[in-house]
């Protein structure tokens, strides 16, 4: 079983794994960094977002050796001290209830706002369709990303490009 | 707030009472507050540390419902402490406790409501006191503020840190007195959650993300009928899996141990396990639905009987029956259920994101056989409980796990388990027939309900059978609510605002037809039927209000109304929704709640807006059904739930009350239904008498 390697937020990292393994499991199991949740298995639930090479992956149907040399983001690395723009919104509109799928939800809606400046709701529905949240926050989740537009259009942080 | 990792009741006790004021008392039902330890009814605890912190201890647990803020809230109140320094920690169970520790039936602010209070009030007034010894000045001359002790001739402050020592060596004060409501200052005033930063970076800890040293991982291959057993089974493949540690047979199935849950998930795929699957392998919806016909052709035990309906009913002229039907329903928290178990020869530890802990104590005695102060349950946050996470199966299985292997394991079901091996909220079939006299309003009511029971039967009606019908809120003079019990074999249990959550849909639409038959607006018609409960008529008419009841909508639009009072609190929704294209869309719902008195209104908001939910992904989409014997439905892609481009923008309306505090975890999920369905009928003359309604799409 050859190691993959692959940079985790911003760090070289080289896993014993099974190539099939999901990157999910990698994480979690692993190497321990469970802010990245388990909801569905199939990628249909969106708690399991990370991202990879910016881009937005469901990570429970993503395997570890397709992210070989790429760079993986998860939620601990999004920003140092939780102060992306996505970050600073979620906590100013209290978005989580639970809490299990806001990784995933915050995941999603950071690459959106790296790609849209200023979503529109048509683009909210969109880019979030896809992220399932059980509690019922998704008016808040909505709040809070034309807020995190805003805050990143006046000081973007690390974890926004 | 970190729940879980090496926080046990004796340690932080320990802890906590090496400095600083510690003051423990009993929720709910306090009389007393206690500066000790000892007693056995104590259950929370309020400490006040050398550098200024305030800890709240409570066993309650939190799932989403912002109990943890709530709870804080009411003791800050009187404590009268700086809230950027209240922190909230669960001390878990580590032995049997005179009451029940869980999250429940939306009972925590209702139940803490005066005792937490008090113990805030109590150690207010003994670092007061220990104050006005230091300063040698009559109690009365200090004053308490925002964790400070003030000298109100001199000026000078001590901080409750400062005073944390002192305090401790005082007696608690008995029949300490509250303040008027009229003086608070936190409570009724929207507050955020304490325990938001932790839920945005990825720190919180729910139950799967508990991690021990030299812990495996666990799945459990289970009989796919309920009731089935294990016959045999082969593990040699699963066992040559990479990573696969051990495969043993628990008393739920067949265990496959691995490095990782994956690896133990992909074993259970080689595993081979023949069940012998019992009595209900031939168990369909179908099959279910006839026998409920059947039952609905024959007199039940009366659950209400109020006049002589049969007799009205008899005579009628004017007489309208309708047959309504809910489906099974899948709790589907967003986290899987879950448990990590250490178990060795003197000791059992189990960390579980669980609604009830003393539950998940008891089956960790029962199944280790240890004494109950040798086990200890550490509480974690949970991703969501709707009531799915009130049983302790999954903690029993990581229990038995753990035993047989001599290792901490963590126990995970996969979603295909959650939805396929859940307690379920039962199928329902209700039976209305009505009349309507000549001055348009009803004479006569008679419900027959058939529902599987649960939570036993009282002269052979089980309460969350026919709650909603039999205690809705309009004054009809005839009432009969006749009840079957129909045991299908299918586990059937609590589900977020349990009976209420089918039998509120069946009650409202029905009285919707009532007024169309009688020729009356849904609104006035229901008015008119509340006299004799004004907070339920009250929150109607705000939400009338606020909904513009009555005002002209676009075609293809319209307004349905639906009520509840359940867990103490009285709901009223009107829904806005548009039916086109064969496509069911609610765009608006108006809520307007008198919850009692409210602790935190933006906790309220969430609550309503999380019921609102919960009870919409119910009402458009859920339906689990059996074939076989088995669940039909496996995962989000078969068993959908509502996502954020359906969700209508939901409004929430509070009515100002002094009344003692109702739940509101539960208070939104029933009439949703009902307000979607009535207002369908507004918009296109349909009724839809069935759930889920979004069928009606196909």
């Amino acid at each position: 079983m050859p190691a993959i390697q692959f940079v985790l937020n911003g760090k070289p990292r080289s896993v014993d794994a099974a190539g099939a393994m999901p990157l999910l499991w990698v994480l979690r199991d692993t190497l321990g960094l469970t802010g990245t949740k388990f909801g569905c298995g199939m990628a249909l639930c969106g708690a399991c977002t990370v991202h990879v090479n910016g881009q937005p992956m469901r990570s429970c149907s993503t395997p570890v050796a397709s992210v070989a040399g790429k760079h993986v983001t998860t939620i601990e690395g999004l920003s140092p001290d939780a102060t992306s723009a996505v970050q600073r919104a979620w906590v100013e509109e209290d978005v989580p209830q639970c809490g299990y799928c806001q990784s995933g939800q915050i995941m999603t809606a950071a690459a959106l706002i790296a790609k849209t400046k200023a979503p529109t709701d048509a683009d909210i529905d969109e880019a979030m369709r896809n992220n399932i949240c059980r509690c019922g926050t998704y008016q808040q989740i909505r709040r809070a990303i034309h807020l995190a537009a805003r805050l990143h259009a006046e000081t973007p942080q690390k974890g926004d490009e | 707030m970190t729940p879980a990792k090496g926080l046990d009741r004796r340690s932080f006790l320990k802890t906590a009472a090496a400095s600083g004021l510690l003051l423990g008392f009993h929720l709910p039902g306090s009389r007393t507050a206690r500066a000790e330890t000892a007693d056995a009814r104590l259950n929370a605890w309020v400490h006040v540390a050398p550098d200024d912190t305030v800890t709240l201890y409570i066993h309650k647990a939190e799932m989403g419902q912002g109990t943890v803020t709530s709870l804080a809230m009411l003791l800050a109140e009187e404590l009268e402490c700086d809230w950027a320094r209240v922190h909230t920690e669960f001390p878990g169970i580590d032995r049997a406790y005179g009451g029940n520790q869980g999250v429940v039936g939306s009972q925590s602010v209702r139940s803490s409501w005066e005792p937490l209070r008090r113990a805030g009030a109590s150690a207010r007034q003994m670092l007061v006191q220990a104050a006005s010894q230091q300063w040698g000045v009559d109690a009365a001359q200090c004053q308490a503020r925002n964790g400070v002790v003030i000298n109100s001739a001199t000026g000078a402050k001590l901080s409750y840190g400062a005073l944390a020592d002192a305090a401790a060596k005082l007696t608690p004060p008995a029949n300490v007195p509250l303040k008027d409501p009229s003086q608070f200052t936190i409570i009724g005033k929207p507050r955020k959650r304490l325990d938001t930063p932790s839920k945005v970076n990825g720190s919180a800890q729910f139950g799967i993300d508990v991690r021990l040293p030299g812990m495996l991982y666990a799945v459990v291959a289970r009989c796919p009928v309920f009731g089935g057993k294990v016959a045999s089974f082969d593990a040699t493949k699963a066992k040559a899996m990479p990573g696969v540690k051990h495969v043993v047979q628990i008393s739920n199935g067949v265990a496959v141990v691995a490095e990782n849950t994956w690896a133990a998930a992909q074993a259970r795929k080689a595993l081979e396990v023949k069940f012998d699957e019992g009595q209900w392998a031939g168990q369909s919806s179908a099959g279910i639905a006839k026998l409920f016909v059947e039952k609905s052709q024959q007199p039940g035990a009366v659950a209400r009987k109020d006049g002589d309906a049969a007799g009205v009913l008899a005579g009628a002229a004017k007489k309208i029956e309708a047959v309504y039907e809910a489906p099974y329903l899948a709790h589907a928290p967003m986290e899987p259920l879950n448990a990590t178990a250490d178990v060795r020869s003197d000791s059992c530890e189990v960390w579980a994101s669980t609604q009830g802990q003393s539950a998940a104590h008891q089956v960790a005695i029962q199944v280790t056989g240890l004494k109950p102060d040798q086990v200890k349950v550490h509480t974690c946050y949970m991703g969501g409980g709707f009531g799915r996470r009130a049983r302790a199966d999954y903690i029993g299985e990581a229990v038995e796990v753990s035993k047989a292997i001599g290792a901490p394991v963590q126990l995970v079901w996969t979603r295909e388990d959650d939805m396929q091996q859940d307690w379920y909220r039962p199928a329902s079939y209700t039976k209305f027939v009505g009349s309507v006299g000549t001055d348009g309003m009803p004479e006569a009511l008679h419900s027959r309900v058939i529902c599987a029971p649960f939570g036993g039967l009282r002269d052979g009606v089980s309460r969350t059978g026919v709650e909603g019908i039999m205690d809705m809120p309009y004054a009809i003079p005839n009432l009969l609510v006749d009840y079957h019990a129909a045991d299908v074999g299918i586990p059937v249990s609590y589900w977020r605002s349990v009976g209420y959550s089918q039998n509120t849909f069946f009650a409202e639409s029905f009285i919707d037809e009532l007024a169309v038959a009688a020729g009356k607006d849904a609104l006035e018609f229901r008015r008119a039927l509340l006299g004799k409960q004004p907070r339920m008529l009250a929150a109607l008419n705000l939400a009338a209000e606020k909904a513009g009841w009555g005002k002209p909508l676009p075609a293809g639009r319209g307004r349905g109304i639906a009520v509840v009072n359940n867990i103490g609190s009285y709901t009223a929704q009107i829904a806005e929704v548009s039916a086109s294209n064969g496509k069911l869309r609610v765009h608006k719902v108006v809520c307007a709640v008198d919850c009692g008195h409210v602790v935190n209104p933006s906790g309220v908001e969430q609550q309503i807006q999380s019921g609102i939910v919960y009870g919409l992904s119910a009402a458009l989409k859920g339906s689990i059904t059996i074939d076989k014997g088995r669940v039909q439905q496996d995962n989000f892609h078969n068993y959908d739930v509502l996502r954020i481009d359906e969700m209508p923008v939901v409004e929430v309306h509070i009515v100002p009350s002094t009344a003692n505090p109702g739940g509101i975890g539960e208070a939104a999920v029933p009439p949703i239904a009902a307000a979607v369905a009535n207002a369908l009928y507004a918009a296109n003359g349909k009724r839809v008498r069935t759930l889920p309604l979004a069928v009606l799409n196909r």
